[in-house]
């Protein structure tokens, strides 16, 4: 294993600190996430790092809290987005016929509508609670997996190890998840990172929206449609979740091009 | 124009109404049959039978859902979008305004955005591997990276709050001069303008260098043509269909960026409507919304593919 490049380094150490606040919120953050503990709108001071927010909650407490909530849901949402769509779309390159064909042009109509508006269409019926929104957000996302991983299956689904694999008579499930998975399995890694990206996009989004995790409960879509009215005063708090995503954002990336590069140099080749 | 192109078109015309058609069965699907009752989730667990009856019947819900489809699709058919549930005024009539008014902020961000990003695409395929290319790719990727709306608040502290400069909402009304309208939407334009530069500007820039891979650069370059002229000259012309390609699906996704921008400036467009509409469970709205968003989005991404066809001459001069 070669030496690990800067940004990949500087990628890895800032996801993993995000990652590791977010499990541990409970032992660092210095308040509850719905405590009142001071005045509103205060300025940052010793007390309260980051100040407070628009009804005196400890700011950085709801920061952190809300990084829980926020990388928690996206990441739930993204295990959805690549079980469904991934199993999917390998099922759908192995099996092929008109089969396939149904499952591709059915991704091809829910892709002809754009996933906001889809998703704001199902939210308006359903109820606004987690598991639902992990749910529509990851089944609206499986459309893009599905097409990617069916894509690099068909690929690999034609090499002469999966032929031979067939022709010793293995089931589908064993062609399926012990030759071809192992082998499509690095283009998926290095699209999980911006699948990720894209649904704490898509939850912060939902949330700030008023359609997302519900108050009390803190996320950062949510920290900036709490604190948006104190802008037009000069107090920055609703800035806040931005520079939290921006950072987790591009870090993630840089972890994931460096996955990519390096898939792409080894010719889906193991061990090298 | 000959048999092949017009074959093709009317074929992508087709595919592009078959899939309106379709995903307005989608997005009827999606506001009706889900588990549970429409009825129910929009009075919520405190509905005494009597209401959740009379809302029934009013959202014609006895009626079977096929012969609900149907009646809403005629309906939209002869333009009529029914009738929203919590203000009783005709859907068709409160859009018909603000369809106008977020094709008006869309209109601007695409004039700005499509000739900045065609220029700096070039300016950085011009500068491949120095220091303007890695700025541009630096600020772009950061662009993509944060949410249209923190965007939007990041301008409005700075722009609006800080410098005064522009107003913090966008505010419109019909006594208006251009110029008074022009300014009052000066920040979500801009954030608009920022979300889709970023991307067009990157796939201009894919495009271009995929062109200047082919043999007759070299053979240009070889000549002994300077770089700048090399691109504009040669590469620019070859990569027009591919470009406008990115621009129609940069113009779709605007579509749907304006959802966000439109709430975060108060503007008084579709977007706002059909968030205002979802929070209230208002179903005829978000129906009527999410099917106008989707048409314009479909015919965007059709109307791509029809400059790529028309623009291919490959097909033109079949063998």
């Amino acid at each position: 294993m070669k030496r690990l490049p800067l940004p990949t380094l500087i990628g890895l150490f800032i996801t993993g600190l995000f990652l590791f606040t977010a499990i541990f919120a409970p032992l660092i953050a210095p308040f509850g996430v719905s405590e009142v503990v001071g005045d509103v709108w205060e300025p940052a001071s010793a007390e309260h790092w980051l100040g407070t927010d628009n009804i005196g909650r400890d700011l950085l407490s709801r920061m952190i809290w809300g990084g829980q909530t926020t990388i928690f849901v996206a990441i739930a949402a993204t295990v959805v987005s690549f079980v469904t769509g991934s199993v999917l779309g390998l099922f759908a390159a192995v099996v092929g016929g008109w089969l396939d064909q149904l499952m591709s042009r059915f991704v091809d109509l829910i892709m002809a509508i754009p996933t906001l508006i889809f998703a704001l269409v199902v939210l308006s019926v359903m109820p606004v609670t987690i598991p639902v929104l992990i749910l529509v957000m990851g089944l609206l996302d499986s459309t893009r997996v599905f097409r990617l991983s069916r894509a690099v299956a068909s690929d690999i689904a034609v090499m002469e190890y999966v032929e031979s694999a067939r022709l010793r008579g293995e089931g589908r499930a064993w062609v399926i998840f012990r030759e071809i998975l192992p082998n499509a399995l690095s283009p998926l890694v290095a699209e999980a990172g911006m699948r990720f990206i894209f649904m704490v996009l898509f939850v912060s989004t939902l949330s700030f929206l008023g359609l997302g995790v519900q108050p009390p409960a803190a996320d950062w879509g949510g920290i900036v449609k709490e604190n948006k009215d104190g802008i037009v005063y000069g107090i920055p708090a609703a800035l806040l979740p931005a520079v939290a995503i921006a950072a987790l954002a591009i870090s993630v990336n840089l972890v994931a091009d460096w996955v990519l590069d390096r898939t792409s140099s080894l010719k889906g080749g193991r061990n090298a | 124009m000959n048999s092949l192109v017009l074959k093709l078109l009317v074929q992508r015309i087709a595919l592009g109404l078959l899939l309106i058609f379709l995903v307005s069965i989608m997005i009827f699907l999606g506001t009706q049959i889900l588990p549970g009752d429409v009825a129910q989730s929009i009075l919520g667990q405190t509905a005494t039978p009597e209401s959740l009856a009379n809302l029934r019947e009013e959202l014609g819900l006895n009626v079977p859902p096929l012969e609900r489809y149907l009646n809403w699709l005629g309906g939209v058919m002869h333009g009529d979008l029914g009738t929203s549930l919590t203000n009783g005024r005709d859907i068709g009539a409160s859009i018909a305004d603000r369809l106008g008014n977020t094709l008006f902020l869309a209109m601007w961000a695409a004039i700005i955005s499509v000739p900045l990003a065609i220029t700096l695409g070039l300016v950085s395929v011009l500068y491949r591997g120095r220091w303007p290319d890695k700025l541009i790719s630096a600020v772009t990727l950061s662009a993509i990276s944060v949410p249209e709306f923190m965007m939007s608040y990041i301008l409005m502290y700075y722009v609006a709050v800080q410098l005064g400069w522009a107003p913090s909402v966008a505010m419109l009304n019909d006594r208006m001069s251009l110029l008074d309208k022009l300014h009052a939407i000066s920040l979500p334009v801009a954030v608009l303008v920022m979300v889709v530069l970023a991307h067009m500007m990157r796939m201009t820039r894919a495009a271009l260098l995929n062109v200047m891979q082919s043999a007759y650069i070299e053979t240009a370059e070889l000549k002994g043509l300077r770089r700048a002229s090399v691109i504009w000259r040669h590469a620019f012309p070859n990569s027009i269909a591919p470009i406008v390609n990115v621009v129609m699906l940069n113009m779709a996704y605007l579509v749907v960026g304006v959802v966000v921008v439109e709430v975060v400036f108060v503007y008084p467009g579709m977007g706002q409507y059909l968030v205002d509409h979802v929070a209230k469970r208002d179903v005829p709205v978000v129906q009527a919304c999410g099917l106008i968003f989707a048409a314009v989005y479909i015919f965007l991404n059709m109307f791509a593919d029809i400059v790529s066809i028309l623009a291919n001459p490959r097909l033109r001069h079949p063998k």
